[in-house]
This record gives structure tokens, sequence and C-alpha cells, in this order.
């Protein structure tokens, strides 16, 4: 399930801080991970041992009795070394498959801590940082960063220390049996470490290539299968057929080198250790043949010479997927350690009712009415008053998206924003619920400025239609039922009426039971807007942010949800930014905003009157020749 | 299954040559244990130093000999797997692109997305693992039984227990795990799907003040995933002790069975040693085969993802008529359309004649069919009963690219490539000069926003390049379009982000440029189809009123509707 990163060598920029930051996930499983490393040291020794149980099998068990008459004496020390033998075994079996439960465990349980403080953390962050980064990067700490740091932990430690201290055993074991043919092996072992290393850089710069190569046909086929439709329409098949071939062409040269280079190594290995076995041997029997050595005592060193190449191939590969996950980690808790969205508000939105002698007071439940509440108790009636006072702000701090705007929504007035793409229409709407803060100027809200109020207060008493209308994964009923989490099934079939989004439920397969997948791919635009404002109407804020909400409802149909809606903003304050200039045509102030600046402003008939930028606009829909 | 197998034409010789040098390096590498035996058994004894060397040396050279078949058959099994899982790629994808709009609606873009990328890495494995190791583990497993069969027979009965609990313990593991490690993978998607959800919907998750529920959401599949992970992962941690259990207890029993028949004479230590090398090789063969078995199982999923797509016939296929269109006259002829995912006809007995170069415009509700009636012209579907004549051939007649390329139709959801805004334009008329270009975007209003980026026309579009307006967008596609110089353009609701007095420029200079070009216009905006020649009302897949707009908004109370909504109180 983890996409494999082998050749993914990126250097990690400080190795004890991400270790140690890394550790402390498991810091609560510290015993579990000490009762392992027991383990795995104590299975290391019994591997060696009971490769070297092999050399008194033969050489005091099996030899002696050659041509003896064997007797039930005569064979106790052969049954005895080979019970010794089986409670050997035994014993390295047990602990192995301890060690993996164990590390399954540990592994699952760090791996989803890390995920949760990652989507937690994702949930803190400004919504610039989702700006700045896209989702495949933001996507690619889940899976392939997590997936590392899974292989790192899963396996790369515990086979690390078993490789380190096996290779370490038999290198003692030997030099007991002959100084003379260790160093042999380990001239030997160590050509074939050189060798492999040069196979694995070679198939390390080969692998960028690949990666680059496979990276570009992907988003090559990605671009293609959005685009299939345009294709068809402008018969490019073809031309995109012939551009493919090269692309994928490329790709499949790319990928066939860095592939030789990287499976070559194991053959390469696995023979250059059968020639070390045969050095060995030969080495070994001229060594018997003068007798410096015997043939039970050569069987078991042969074994060893077997037993080391394996852990050495392995450790290079620990090592490897140790950088790796470490590099994963670090760049997981860059994220982690991204700066949050900055919330220094204090003052919060509660219900209200009212005292008998008409005092204000905070109620336990939803009243329908709200208030500002203040640190220190005082409680302001939320009216929905809103007013921007010489407002500046830049999204990257050089182009000025809003320059000095001034305007004031009074409580349960319609305010329209008119204007070009890019004139700073939907900026305003995200500034006045803090998606981005502004660098000059005040925005207030029933006279708070929006910077003391906390933003989760905020927000909730700002409801929001937005332009591209997002679906969640589940049932419609879920969806609606977003905008206002213990909302009755009859409160957003109510809302659903509202936005005359019923009719078209109930034409779904399950109605609202229906299972929308993939951002509501079975709906239509229309039909996602209408849903939409309908998870607005349930959500009941006190103020209202359409962002070009029926953008893509025909006008009869908006004509039918029309009652609806005005439903929907009887007694909000309500901001409405569309194109179609008919549905700003009865607000309270049209505000027609250029270049990030306001040009004009007034009621729809005033704005007629002054005959400027919107009654161009305005009567260009009216424009016959 | 065929289709897929056909794939492996080009690169034949890799992926034949490579099952057969990797047979020759398993007889060689079986070898070497056995050539160890004799070392032992006769080298050593003979006191010859000689002997030894001859044996070593041979050794030696089979290692040598292995290794440079082992180095082959990667060069081989990378060229022979990797080149057909590049054919394959190329079949899925052309396969892909001869779709019909009808068959491009079936499939999800991303599972299309999916099926060329992991689906075919997928299969690429599989071949290379039919290749090397469903070739390797049992050969090697049949060539190593050989042997030590040869070696001695009694000692042998120890494998023919040995092996079948081995394989019994695996399959039954296999199985149980199965079930598990699918379910794992949904939750593992589950938990991809809930983060790029989050993604996507940050500004909604955000506006809500949802994050304590998302996290809420997100921890609950999160403990999911690991609970299952855990359940699955705990079965496979069994495999390798399971595996060592049985391979320890074939070694002790050797061991005692082939030490007493030493001590009888009839076995050789150097032939124990070897015998026991081979218990090694054949029960790690099996464990090998049981992974294959395993893997090929996963497999299925993506063979048949491919055959899905491979065996999807496109039922838009050329005409006979070698001509092209005489005019850009349309005529619909009682058509009926019905989409085959539907089950309510879009378009239900649809007359209608337009005139060579006439302007015609269409209105109507969402949904009642405006889009599902122009997409018949350029055979972007077939109607389901009657006939659609474009330029005084039935569209069936045509093939389809002499079709298309007369019908420029400008897509509601449309896309720009990545690249140079050029490079786009390109898209409509490869040979097109600058001009030409420049012209077609001064009609479609494009020219002065272009010229404004400081690199102009090849200003680069998509990642890292200039973000256009969702208005400036459809600008540039409707320019694209016009490069074609087609006999009949179609613009489905091809303005509805730009604003209205760009919007009314288009037209205007559309209906100067274009004179002899059919137009249709499909339009949300009423003032968009009020200087067409005619405007047709559609309601419902039915054509209800085709009309003068002026005649319209006397005669047609669906047109007065949808005109009064968007007018009232315009009137000065």
């Amino acid at each position: 399930m983890s996409r494999r990163r082998r050749f993914n060598y990126e250097k990690p920029e400080n190795v004890t801080a991400t270790l140690k930051r890394l550790l402390g996930y498991v810091r609560d499983r510290i015993g579990a991970i000490l009762f392992v490393l027991l383990l795995v040291i104590l299975s290391s020794f019994l591997t060696i041992y009971g490769t070297r149980l092999i050399e008194p099998i033969i050489n005091e068990g099996i030899i002696p009795l050659i041509g003896q008459e064997i007797t039930t004496e005569s064979l106790t020390p052969l049954i005895r070394l080979l019970i010794a033998l089986a409670i050997t075994y035994l014993l390295t079996i047990i602990s192995e498959y301890l060690v993996g439960k164990i590390m399954v465990i540990v592994t699952n349980n760090t791996l989803n801590k890390i995920r949760n403080d990652l989507f937690t953390k994702m949930q803190k962050l400004p919504i610039s940082y989702f700006d700045e980064h896209t989702h495949g990067e933001l996507m690619a700490h889940f899976t392939s960063d997590v997936g590392v740091i899974r292989e790192a932990i899963s396996d790369g430690i515990t086979s690390f220390l078993y490789s380190s201290i096996t290779i370490a055993g038999i290198i003692i074991m030997m030099l007991r049996y002959s100084v003379v043919m260790t160093f042999v092996v380990l001239l030997l072992l160590g050509l074939m470490l050189l060798i492999t290393t040069l196979f694995g850089k070679k198939s390390m710069k080969n692998f960028t290539v690949q990666q680059e190569a496979v990276a570009s046909l992907n988003g090559y086929m990605e671009e293609m299968m959005a685009g299939q439709k345009v294709i068809k329409v402008f018969v490019h098949e073809d031309k995109t057929k012939q551009e493919f071939s090269t692309i994928n062409e490329t790709a499949r040269k790319a990928s066939t080198k860095a592939n030789i280079y990287a499976s070559i190594v194991g053959p390469v290995s696995n023979n250059m250790s059968h020639i070390n076995y045969a050095v060995c041997s030969v080495l070994g029997a001229y060594l018997c043949i003068i007798g410096k050595m015997n043939v039970g005592k050569l069987a078991s060193f042969l074994q060893y010479t077997k037993n080391i190449s394996r852990p050495l191939s392995r450790i290079t590969q620990n090592f490897n997927a140790l950088i790796s996950a470490i590099a994963g980690a670090e760049r997981i808790f860059k994220v982690i350690d991204a700066e949050e969205e900055i919330d220094e508000g204090k003052i919060t939105l509660v219900p209200l009712k009212f005292d008998l002698d008409n005092s204000l007071l905070e109620a336990e439940k939803r009243t329908g009415l709200w208030a500002w509440k203040k640190p220190d108790g005082e409680l302001i009636r939320l009216r929905g008053d809103v007013r921007f006072i010489d407002v500046v702000f830049s999204y990257d701090g050089k182009k000025q998206v809003l320059n000095n705007v001034s305007f004031y929504a009074k409580p349960g007035q319609k305010i329209a924003f008119v204007g070009a793409t890019g004139a700073g229409k939907t900026t305003i709407t995200n500034l006045i619920n803090r998606f981005y803060d502004i660098q000059q100027g005040q925005i207030l809200y029933d006279g708070i400025d929006v910077r003391e109020i906390k933003k989760d207060s905020l927000r909730k008493s700002l409801s929001f239609v937005l332009q591209d209308t997002h679906l969640f994964t589940g049932t419609v009923m879920d969806n609606i039922r977003y905008g206002k989490l213990d909302a009755s099934d009859e409160q957003c079939i109510k809302a659903a009426k509202l936005a005359n989004a019923n009719e078209f439920i109930e034409m779904l397969p399950d109605g609202y039971k229906t299972v929308l997948t993939g951002d509501g791919a079975n709906l239509s635009q229309g039909q996602r807007q209408l849903l939409s404002i309908a998870r607005a109407a349930v959500a009941d804020a006190p103020v209202l942010v359409l962002d070009e909400a029926t953008s893509s409802i025909d006008t009869r149909t908006e004509k039918l949800i029309q009652e609806g809606m005005d439903n929907l903003m009887a007694g909000r304050t309500v901001f409405v930014i569309a194109h179609r200039l008919s549905t700003v045509r009865n607000s309270n102030a049209i505000i027609v905003l250029d270049n990030g600046e306001i040009i004009e402003r007034g009621s729809h008939n005033d704005l007629l009157y002054q005959k400027g930028q919107y009654y161009k606009l305005y009567t260009g829909q009216f424009e016959l020749d | 299954m065929k289709k897929i197998l056909s794939c492996t034409r080009k690169y034949l010789p890799f992926i034949i040559l490579t099952p057969i040098i990797i047979m020759v390096e398993v007889l060689l590498e079986v070898n070497i244990p056995l050539i160890m035996g004799k070392i032992v058994d006769y080298g050593i004894p003979s006191n010859e130093l000689g002997t030894v060397l001859k044996l070593g040396g041979n050794m030696v050279i089979t290692a040598f000999l292995s290794l440079m078949c082992g180095a082959l058959a990667s060069i081989f099994a990378a060229n022979g797997s990797i080149g057909f899982g590049s054919e394959l790629r190329k079949e899925v994808f052309n396969r892909i692109l001869n779709f019909s709009f009808e068959n491009v609606d079936s499939f999800q873009q991303s599972s299309l997305l999916t099926r060329l990328t992991t689906d075919v890495r997928f299969i690429q494995m599989g071949l290379r693992m039919t290749m090397v190791m469903a070739v390797r583990a049992p050969f090697m497993m049949i060539a190593a039984a050989t042997v030590a069969y040869g070696i001695n027979r009694d000692l042998f009965i120890v494998f023919i227990i040995a092996a079948p609990i081995l394989i019994t313990a695996i399959v039954i593991l296999g199985r149980k795990a199965m079930p598990l490690f699918r379910y794992m993978l949904t939750k593992y998607d589950g938990l991809n799907d809930r983060a790029k959800e989050y993604l996507t919907n940050v500004r909604v998750v955000k506006s809500f003040v949802r994050e304590d529920y998302e996290i809420e959401k997100f921890k609950e599949i999160n403990h999911e995933l690991m609970t299952s992970s855990i359940k699955v992962e705990s079965l496979l941690v069994l495999i390798s002790p399971l595996m060592m259990l049985v391979i320890y207890a074939t070694i002790i029993a050797i061991l005692w069975l082939g030490g007493n028949q030493i001590m009888i004479g009839t076995m050789r230590t150097g032939e124990l040693i070897s015998f026991i090398s081979y218990v090694g090789q054949i029960l790690a063969g099996l464990l090998m085969l049981a992974m294959i078995f395993l893997n090929m199982v996963r497999l299925k999923g993506s063979v048949d993802r491919i055959n899905e797509v491979l065996n999807t016939e496109s039922s838009i296929v050329d005409g006979d008529y070698e001509g092209t269109l005489e005019d850009g006259s349309i005529q619909f002829d009682n058509v009926t359309f019905r989409y085959e995912s539907s089950s309510k006809d879009a378009i239900i007995n649809a007359d209608l004649y337009i005139r060579s170069g006439e302007t015609v415009g269409i209105v109507g509700s969402t949904g009642s069919g405006k889009t599902s009636l122009v997409q018949l012209i350029p055979r972007l579907y077939d109607v389901t009963s009657g006939s659609v004549i474009v330029g005084k051939h039935d569209v069936r007649d045509y093939r389809l690219a002499d079709l298309r390329k007369e019908v420029a139709m400008v897509l509601q959801q449309n896309v720009l490539f990545s690249g140079t805004i050029k490079e786009n334009l390109l898209w409509g008329n490869e040979n097109a000069t600058d001009e030409e270009i420049i012209e077609a975007c001064k009609v479609a209003n494009a020219h002065d926003f272009i010229m404004s980026f400081p690199e102009g026309y090849t200003t680069n579009l998509g990642q890292g390049g200039v973000n256009l307006s969702g208005g400036q967008k459809q600008r540039i596609c409707i320019a694209r379009a016009l490069l074609a110089k087609p006999k009949i353009i179609i613009l489905d609701d091809s303005t509805s982000a730009v604003d209205t007095q760009t919007d009314s420029a288009i037209r205007l200079a559309l209906k100067e440029q274009l004179k002899d070009t059919t137009t249709i216009i499909i339009a949300q905006r009423v003032a968009s189809v009020m200087d067409a020649d005619r405007v047709v009302v559609i309601d419902n897949g039915e054509i209800i009123d085709v009309d003068t707009p002026e005649n319209l908004l006397r005669t047609s109370e669906i047109y007065k509707d949808i005109y009064y909504t968007q007018m009232e109180g315009v009137e000065l």
C-alpha cells in the first residue's frame, strides 16, 4: 500500500532533531520498543548460535559414529545437540513473531498519530497556505511521506539492528574458526558492496530521470483525460496519439534504464556471494588438507559466509529507507510547524434571550437571536451591521487588490457588489470572514473590529454560498445538514424546499438518502448550487453571503426560488455578488467595483440615474445592436 | 485478455528470452551446492589440492555464468516488461481517445487515469513476475528437488511431508488475509479521499466552522484504517515464522535422518550439507509461488478494469461519404435522442431547419435539452431515431474528421491545455498565420487582454503560468474555434462568465465577420440571443417555438417568461 520510493534519497536537513521528534511519537510505547530491541538482539544471537551448532552436530554427533555400532547411548550427543538446535530455532521463531506482532501495533499506532496530527494541523492553517500549496503536494504528505515512515518503523529499524548485530556476530564467529578465511571473506564482501553501491548510484541517477519522465507522462495523460471532449471536437485524436507516443517512449526508455540498474543488483550480489562461497570452500579444503581445519568447522564457516551476505545487502537498504523516512518526516513536520491561522479574538458568539426587564441574557440553546459576548461578560446584540473603513488589501504584499475601500451595510440590508472579474468582489467577502487579513483600515461588525472576534464565532455568524459549489461524500441529507450538524431531517427538508431543491432531490434514486461521491459528480452544476443554498439556509446565520450563488441556475428556476431566497434573506444582512444584474436589482445598495476601487454606489435607480458604469453594464445587457 | 497479450508483440523476443535465461541461471545455481558437497566429500579427503582447485574453479565459473545470466535476465526482463507496459498504456490511451462522447460519459475521468497509471503498472509488474518469479520458483524447486532426490532418496521423504504443510498453511493464511487486506485498502482509499475532500472543500469547512467535525470524521476513518491494518498485518507477520518453523523442522529431521545414514555409511557428510542447502531453495520456492498466486489474484481487478476500456467499442464510426459539407445548413428530421444511461428522451421529435449562414439562438431552462440538441450536429452523439442532415448529407455519412472540421463547437465545460496561448489557439487550425490568430482573437474580444500580458500570445498557461479568469478562458476558447474557419459554429453557453458588455461586443463582431457562417448560440441570458435571426425555445426536450425574437415576444409564453424574468423593470 505504501508506494515505494526506494531510490528517493532526499537528504534530510536536521537528522537528530527529526529523529528525536519521531521518537516522541512512540514515547508511550517505549516499553514495548525496548522489549522488541531486546528480542532482536536475542534472535540475532540465536541465529548465530544455531549456525554454530551445525559444526558439533557433524563433528561430535555424527562423524565419531561412522562405522561404529550405533547404540542409544552413542546417539545421545547427537540427540542432545539436535534438541539444543530445536530449542534455539524455536526461540528464534517465537522472538521473530513477537517482534513482528509488536511492531505492527507500534507502527500503526504511530502512523495513526502522525496522520491525526497532520490532518488536525491542516484544519488550523490559513486559507493562504492552501493557495500556496497544490493539492498534490499536500496529499503526498498523507501518502508517500507517511509511507516511507511506515517502512522505516515497521521494518527498517529492527532489521537494521538485526543486521548489524548479525554481521558483527558472524564476523566474530568466523574469526574463531579461521582468521585467514575471515579476511578473505571480508575482502570479497567489500568488493561486492562496492559493486552494488556503484549500481545503486547509477540507478539513483536514472531514477530521477525516470521520475521526471513519468511525471510528465502522467501530467500529459491527466490533461488529455480532462480535455477528451475538446480533443474530439477539434478532431485532434491523431495528433494527441502522436504526442503521447513520444512522451510514452521517453518514459519507457528512462524506466527501463532505471529498472535495469536497480534489478541487476539482486543477481549480482547473489552470485557474488556464491563466488565468495566457492573461494572459501577451496581455501577451506586446502586448510583441511593441511590439517588446519576440519570438515565440520568448514561446514559451519561456509554457512556463515552464506548468512552474512543477506544482512549486508539489507543493511544498505535499511539505511536508505531510514534516510528517506527522516526526510519524509521532516516534510510532515514542516506542515505541522507551519504558522497557524492567527486568532487573537476574544469576543464570542452566544445565543441570546431577553430577561423579564428586557435586558440581554445568554441563552443555553439556539433562540434565533445572537449576541457578541465580550471577555468581561458584556453582551452586545448581533444586528449584522458591517462596515469597511479605508480597507487596503493585497494577497501577496505586492499587487493591491483592494484600495481604500469603505462601505457600510446596515442591519437587514442587501448589499450587492458588481464589477468585472478580478475587480475585488470575492475578495471583500473573504475579508469579512477573515479568510485573509487586511493590511490597512478596519472592518467593523456591529461596531467591533473583526479581529477582536474569535474566528469560529465570526464565521458561525456568516453563511456563505460560494461560486464553486463543493459537496461532501455522503448522502444529500448529510450535505444539507453540514450547515447545522444538529438539524433534524424535517429542518433539512424545509431548507431544501426553500431552495427549490426538494423537487430534484426526490427525483434522485434514493431521494435524500442518495449518496453523493466525488464532489457530487452525479449532479448538475445548477443542482449543486441549489443544494448549497439549502445548506446555507439550514445554517440560519444572521449574515448571508451569496457569491454567484445562482450563476448556474437558469433564470426561470431562479425565479422559482426567488420567493425562497427572499424568505432566506428577510431580516438578515446580505452581501450578493452576481453577474446577472437582475439578481442584484432590488438591493439596498449596489457597489460597483473596478480594479479594487469603488467607483459607484447607490440603489439601482440612483445608479441608473447617474448613467455611469452601472448604467452601461445594465443597459449593455439590453443592447440590441 | 487477448487484447492485453497482443501488446507483448513489439517486445516479444525479450519476453520469450527472459524465462529461458532464467532457467539456465537456475540450472547453474542448482549446481552450486552440489559442487560444494563434492568439494567436501571428494576434494578434501583426497588430500589433493588439484581436485579441490578443479572443483572450486568449477564453482567460480558456474557462479560467474549464473551472474551473467542473472544480469542478462534483469536487462531483458526490464526491457520486456516495461516495453509491454508502455505498449499497453498506449493501447489503452488510444482506445480512450477513440471513445465517443457517450463512452466518455460512462467513465469517470479519475478512474480512466487510474487505469492508465496504476492498473497498467500492476499488469506490467504481473508480466515481470510471470517471466521471472513464476518461472524461477517452480523451476528452481524442480531442479533442486531432482538433485536432492539424486543425492538421497530416503531423505527426500522429508520434503514430501514438509511441502504440503507449508502450502496448506500459506493458502489458509492467504485466504484469511485477502478479504482483510481488501477491506484495509478501502479504508486506506477512504482516508485519502477524506483528506482530498478537505483540501478541495477547505473554504466550505472553514466558513461553516466545521474543523472539529472534519477532524472527528478523519480520526474515525484513521482509526478504522489502523485497526484493519493491524488485523491484516498480524496475520501477515505469521508467514515468516511459519516458514521458518517448517524449514527448521525439516533441517532437524534431515540432520537426524542424514546423520544416521552417514553413520551407517550410506551417505557422505558433504552430501548432507548440500542437501540442507536444497531445503532452503525448495521451500523458499514454495513461498515465492504462494506470493505469486496472491499477487495474481490481486492483479485480476486491474486486468478487468483495463479490459473494460479495451473492450469498449465506440458506436460512432466514420461514414462512407468522402466529401465534405456543401454548405452550412442544418436539418433536424424528426429527431429523438436519448442518452444511453438515461431512461428519458433528451430530445423528442425535433424538426428544425437552419439556413446556411443563419444565426440561431437557443433558449430554455437547465436540462431542457439545448446542449443535447446541438451536440447532434457535429455527431458527438448519434440520434436514437430520425436524422440530422448537415451540409446536405446525413451526419452519419461523413467521415468524422470531415464533419467536425467544419462544425466548430465551443463546449460549455471547456478546457485549455498547458502551453502558450498561441499553442492553444493553434488547436483550431495548426496552419493559422499570426494575422489569422490576431483576427480571430479580435473577434472573440481576447486580443486586448492577451496583449496586456507581458508575453502576449506566448504567455504560458497552466502550471506556473498566468491564471486566466473564467471569462478570459471562454474568449480564448471562442477564438480557438473561430480559427478553424468552420461552416458552422456552435457556442454552447460560451460567454456565461464574460461580462455583458464584452458579450455583446463579441456577438456584434461575430455577426459582422462571419456573415456566411451558420452560428448557433445557446445562452442563459436572453440578451445574448436577442439579435439572432431566429430563436428556438426548448422545453423538456421538445422544440416549442421557433421564430424571430420579436415575434416570440408576442407568441411564446416561455420566451416571454424568460424575457421578463431577466428584463423586468429595465424599461426606463
